[in-house]
């Protein structure tokens, strides 16, 4: 019986801080940027989620007769099945986590490169430019940079000899991985943010040059979905940071599971000042970031863990 | 209940790939390709190779697929080439296809009324990404250069074709 609520009470809390991201989000980038954010609904604009969801749900769900209608419609499915699925493999604690098995990097990859079709069957399903446009620029960025989010992986596993997560977590007892695997660290860092295409990789919908990417033609709660989709897909890399990382729930005194929270929330916060920090690259700068040096530093990380393990043997 | 599951799993692959074949638009019938691919590594996840299973996702519905799915995407013109392909398809011209899988589709139903061990199901322990790692570096190194090699050469291949053309547009 416990196994089956735990998931459920997980993911609706998943969602609902999903949700409350929107406005936790709005309201520190306000802070940063020297202005209030939303502050009307409720005390702190804390309901301001609320009224966002009253309105999609209540918009009206337009599906535009020129689209391929099936696809539209799986396409929002997607992203939120394949992120929502990422969370099962997370060790949130010594005792909560749903699933622990042995191939969970592998797992955590294939979730990230199959929520490529997502992006693409909406861009394509549309029949629109600028969704088509969006949904091109979003699988050349994801796919290419899924390439070196892989090999930068490969070196916490080299270390923690193991691909599941619970065991990763605990060769970090000593040392986090984030000192012997800085490079690894940043590169995962920087494929994360433009596998969830968050800003400043946030091209695919670059709403200044394709209005709003492969997105365009949604409306309603078929866009709430991507827009859902998106800060799950920040939780989840945030999380899975934390757990590669920094240790997941390893940290003295308080409990496990608040120390997995706090570390989780200050990557987040962290990559929301990302987005306030930093401008968007030009295309081809993106792309030529990822290949000439993501690439060649991800295997010169892999190389340098291998030649240090074996010297240490 | 090993064997309910692969029969599900069989019988969506076979489906979904019957329906790969018989789509007129070519990203519907990549997608049920796509279906198949999942199929099938739930088959290898049922069948003990969990890193088998993980791979056949990322490599194969993951990125090869994307690519194909891409490149589609780029050239389909909506109705027009679904139209093209509904008069470029006739179902004589399947015959080919049909007779070499009806060859293929002899040799399991032979394979299946012969009790031989190949196809005993007991005895299934999970092969771990180790075990792998050791027999490709080992007994199967040569295979692995091979591949090795062939990929740079497609690298340094795809290099100069896509150079010659920047200067050509220069």
């Amino acid at each position: 019986m416990n196994e089956l609520i735990t998931p459920i009470i997980i993911l609706i809390l998943l969602l609902l801080s999903a949700a409350m991201l929107t406005w936790v989000e709005r309201r520190v980038l306000g802070l940063w940027q020297e202005r209030y954010g939303p502050n009307r609904v409720g005390p702190f604009g804390l309901l301001q989620v609320v009224a966002d969801m009253i309105k999609l749900f209540t918009k009206e769900d337009w599906i535009p007769p020129f689209a391929d209608k099936v696809i539209f419609v799986l396409a929002p499915m997607i992203v939120m099945i394949m992120m929502l699925l990422g969370f099962a493999i997370i060790p949130f604690s010594p005792e909560l986590q749903i699933a622990d098995f042995d191939n969970a990097v592998l797992f955590f990859l294939a979730i990230s490169s199959l929520s490529v079709y997502s992006v693409m069957l909406a861009g394509f399903s549309s029949n629109s430019k600028y969704a088509l446009f969006g949904a091109l620029r979003a699988t050349a960025q994801m796919i290419s940079y899924e390439v070196f989010m892989g090999l930068s992986l490969m070196g916490v596993v080299m270390l923690a000899d193991s691909f599941s997560l619970s065991e990763i977590v605990e060769a970090q007892r000593e040392q986090w991985f984030f000192i012997p695997q800085f490079l690894a660290l940043l590169i995962f860092l920087i494929a994360g943010i433009a596998e969830t295409h968050r800003a400043p990789f946030d091209l695919p919908e670059a709403e200044h040059e394709i209005v709003a990417g492969f997105h365009t033609e949604y409306s309603s709660m078929k866009f709430g979905m991507f827009f859902i989709g998106e800060y799950l897909g920040v939780l989840l890399i945030s999380m899975m940071i934390v757990t590669l990382f920094f240790g997941g729930w390893l940290g003295p005194i308080l409990p496990p599971l608040v120390w997995f929270l706090l570390k989780t929330m200050l990557l987040v916060l962290f990559f929301i000042l990302l987005r306030a920090a930093i401008p968007r690259p030009r295309y081809d700068q993106l792309m030529s970031l990822g290949w000439k040096y993501m690439l060649p530093l991800a295997l010169v990380n892999l190389l340098l863990t291998g030649a240090l393990l074996l010297f240490n043997q | 209940m090993i064997n309910l599951l692969f029969y599900l799993a069989a019988t969506v692959a076979l489906m979904a790939a019957i329906l790969t074949v018989t789509r007129h638009n070519a990203v519907h019938a990549l997608l049920y390709l796509i279906v198949t691919m999942l199929a099938i590594s739930l088959i290898f996840f049922l069948f003990g190779a969990p890193f088998a299973a993980a791979l056949q996702i990322i490599v194969y519905a993951g990125a090869i697929m994307v690519l194909f799915v891409f490149v589609t995407m780029m050239l389909h013109q909506g109705e027009l080439s679904t139209r093209q392909e509904a008069q470029l398809y006739r179902p004589s011209q399947s015959l080919g296809a049909i007779v070499l899988s009806l060859i293929l589709l002899l040799e399991v139903v032979y394979l299946l009324s012969v009790p031989e061990r190949w196809l005993s199901s007991q005895q299934m322990t999970p092969i771990s990404a180790k075990q792998i790692g050791i027999t490709l570096y080992s007994s199967y190194i040569l295979l692995v250069e091979i591949a090795a090699l062939l990929l740079l050469t497609a690298l340094i291949g795809a290099f100069h074709i896509a150079r010659r053309h920047q200067e050509g547009a220069s």
